[in-house]
């Protein structure tokens, strides 16, 4: 390799180390703090988001599959975006009681998020022939 | 001689001779303890007699026109149930047998939300008290007339040693539940029973109504009496209910009718079949928006006015607000969080006028708190509202002229235009978890309502029961079409009060509907027995969740709060482990059964088949796991 060639690897290398820390910088401040912010949304584990779902009471206001109770509205599939519903949820402006970081980790908020990702959407209604007489 | 004297002694010799002719009862005998040596007057050994105080009981309950009695029976009324039964041919009153008070009561309170008139209750003066009163507050809060006779030997001398007698025998049978009902007597004759009577109907009936009580002595009950006697009964005049004041109305009339977003809030308003009448009539005139609180079957769900959906946004956009005998008017302009520090705000617009027309303003009493927040209201009317519409209806139509008019219909179209919208909304929320399990109860309700829709139905539950979505669904479109609430939240109201208001709908022909949650059903749930037994037809339909679930989130809130133990909500409230199976429970009682039901596809035949039952007489039962709300 000549000092052409090593010169433009090396400006490729820091080029890329940059890029990388950039991405890296931004994925972290898009990542949940606490003790478990190295989680990636992408790793999240529905299949434990919707056992927690259970266990922490969610579904008592929002219904099972998050699809709305008398005392809660529909969040599944979630309408907000993930640091939006990790804010609200620890500190809620309506009637939700808040839950905080000593109650659940924002680990498993993102797990129960993942879950709420994973719920089917639902029928257009126009084919459901049992709501079709509401006029 | 004076006038005044000879006045005296023609009224006292007339007095004396109206005496002389009356036939008094014999003497009281004491009964003699049994082993120990007889104290007997004259007539201890007289044991039979042709009629005592309870047949003239029955003549004077027989002037109010009952239907029926609903109790669970007791030694201190045998005589009058006796009398009622054989003397009075268990007719008009029908007796009715109930294995628990606050049955009895419930089904009083369901019973006259439908029919407009109270059903009669008996029960024992203390125990039976006891039991009846957590129903009887329901009554009261919800401002329903409930007719009561308690029995009690109030003469100790009279009473059977040896325990029964003397524990179920008071000093002030009423005072239990005096705080909450509207008038009481313990009538010491029997023309005094004749006289409470009489006015203890008039009472309950005038409104605000509410549950009255009267004390049927034992001694007084089981005491002969001539058989020729002839005691008077005075005769039933109910009281008009009271109307608004001419020129308080006529200022309502003004606000309304000048208001560019005027809006009406219906609570207790239709007692009759008229209240529905006027609202429309009233909303119609002004093309405001309506927002129903449900209390009463106030409006019909469809009509385009019916803005109750949107009510947030109705009201924060009004600038007056006509409330009609809301319960909560305070809680109607304001919003409350129920957070560490509870906090509220108000919801209506500064400067909003609100007008306010309620019977609740005539009649209130201090120790149970049932009459919610003091509200600021701008113009307050003390009065029956119903009775008031018609005098503010005309008031209104005298102030608005044809142009006024064409610009009140522009705001009806846009009404118009935001009620389909909510139509859409609607079916886009009802859609989601509609094939899960458990059952989600927006299937629920839309399952049901596919089986009755053609039918002449009544839902005879709290229409809230499965969240809402009967009222967002189905077409209320007449008065009978629901029956509102308990108002005094007590649970253990729902089944009984179903049955009741299913037997006032029998003789209507009308098909009676209860979404029954499974806590309240456990308080009492025998009253189901007495559906079956009496062949009143009552589709029961269980919206199933396991839990007393708005405790569950009560608790819920209390962990997170404390943020510790937010996975122990359910116990104390969780009803599981092992599952009551409601329908061989149902089953066991008399009732045709299905079910428990956790798939959707399971649920229309099922419903099919308990209606068969329904529609040939027979109550039936159908019980669905459903989500949580």
């Amino acid at each position: 390799m000549n000092r052409f060639q090593a010169l433009r690897n090396a400006r490729i290398t820091v080029l890329a180390i940059l890029v990388l820390g950039t991405f890296v910088g931004l994925r972290s401040a898009a990542a949940p703090q606490g003790n478990d912010a190295s989680k990636a949304n992408t790793t999240a584990n529905a299949e434990n988001g919707k056992r927690l779902f259970r266990t922490v009471g969610c579904w008592e206001c929002h219904g099972l599959v998050g699809q709305g109770g008398e005392a809660g509205p529909r969040i599944g599939p979630p309408r907000l975006e993930l640091t939006a519903l990790l804010a609200y949820v620890r500190h809620p402006k309506g009637q939700m009681p808040p839950y905080g970081p000593k109650a659940i980790s924002d680990s498993d908020l993102t797990d129960i998020y993942a879950f709420l990702q994973s719920v089917p959407k639902p029928p257009d209604p126009k084919n459901v022939p049992l709501l079709n007489n509401l006029n | 001689m004076s006038v005044d004297r000879r006045k005296f002694l023609k009224t006292a010799g007339g007095a004396a001779a109206w005496m002389a002719a009356q036939k008094p009862a014999p003497a009281q005998s004491v009964v003699p303890s049994s082993g120990d040596e007889a104290v007997a007057g004259p007539d201890a050994d007289v044991l039979t007699t042709d009629r005592t105080g309870s047949d003239f009981m029955t003549d004077v309950l027989k002037t109010l026109n009952f239907e029926y009695v609903c109790a669970n029976p007791g030694s201190s009324f045998r005589a009058l149930q006796e009398s009622l039964i054989n003397y009075g041919g268990n007719k008009n009153p029908e007796w009715l047998t109930c294995c628990h008070e606050e049955s009895a009561v419930g089904m009083g309170h369901g019973y006259a939300k439908v029919e407009g008139k109270p059903l009669l209750v008996f029960a024992h003066g203390t125990v039976g008290l006891q039991h009846a009163a957590m129903a009887i507050y329901n009554a009261f809060c919800d401002r329903v007339p409930v007719y009561i006779v308690v029995g009690n030997h109030l003469d100790a001398v009279t009473r059977k040693p040896m325990r029964v007698d003397w524990v179920h025998s008071v000093q002030d049978a009423a005072a239990m539940v005096r705080e909450f009902i509207k008038w009481d007597d313990l009538p010491v004759s029997l023309p005094h029973f004749a006289e409470s009577a009489v006015r203890a109907y008039k009472i309950a009936m005038t409104p605000p109504m509410a549950p009255v009580l009267l004390v049927a002595d034992g001694h007084l009950q089981e005491s002969p009496i001539a058989t020729d006697a002839q005691f008077h009964v005075p005769k039933l005049t109910l009281a008009a209910p009271p109307q608004g004041d001419s020129g308080a109305v006529a200022e309502a009339a003004r606000l309304l009718a000048e208001a560019d977003a005027p809006v009406i809030v219906a609570g207790h308003l239709a007692r009759t079949a008229a209240g529905m009448r006027y609202l429309i009539g009233l909303a119609e005139t002004l093309q405001a928006p309506v927002i129903d609180q449900n209390g009463r079957m106030n409006f019909p769900s469809r009509h385009a006015l019916n803005q109750s959906e949107r009510a947030g946004a109705v009201i924060a956009n009004a600038d007056v607000i006509l409330g009609l005998e809301l319960i909560d008017f305070w809680g109607t302009v304001n919003a409350f969080r129920d957070q560490l520090y509870r906090t509220s705000r108000p919801v209506a617009k500064p400067g909003a006028k609100l007008i306010s027309i309620t019977s609740g303003d005539l009649y209130l009493k201090s120790n149970y708190q049932n009459f919610e927040r003091f509200t600021e209201v701008d113009l307050a009317i003390a009065a029956d509202a119903e009775a008031t519409m018609p005098a503010l209806i005309e008031e209104v139509k005298r102030r608005i002229d044809a142009d006024r008019k064409r610009a009140l219909q522009d705001r009806g179209a846009k009404l118009a235009a935001e009620r389909q919208g909510i139509v859409e909304r609607v079916r886009a929320q009802a859609v989601y978890a509609w094939d899960e399990s458990p059952i989600s109860t927006a299937r629920v309700s839309a399952e049901v309502w596919a089986q009755i829709k053609d039918k002449d139905w009544s839902l005879v539950s709290d229409v809230t029961h499965g969240r809402d979505w009967p009222l967002r669904m189905w077409n209320f479109d007449t008065y009978y079409r629901h029956v509102g609430g308990a108002c005094g939240e007590g649970l253990g109201y729902g089944a009984p009060s179903a049955v009741g208001a299913a037997l006032a709908n029998r003789k209507h022909g009308r098909f009676s509907v209860n979404l029954q949650t499974d806590g309240d059903l456990l308080y009492a749930p025998i009253v189901l027995w007495t559906a079956a037994h009496h062949r009143i037809p009552l589709l029961n339909v269980m919206i199933n969740n396991h839990a007393y679930l708005q405790e569950t989130m009560h608790i819920q809130r209390m962990e997170d709060r404390h943020s510790r133990g937010i996975t122990n909500a359910r116990i104390g409230t969780a009803i599981e482990n092992p599952n009551i199976d409601y329908a061989k429970f149902a089953e066991s009682l008399g009732l045709h059964s299905e079910g428990p039901i956790s798939d959707p596809k399971d649920l229309a035949p099922a419903l099919r088949r308990a209606i068969a039952a329904v529609e040939r007489g027979e109550p039936a039962l159908v019980d669905v796991v459903t989500q949580p709300r």
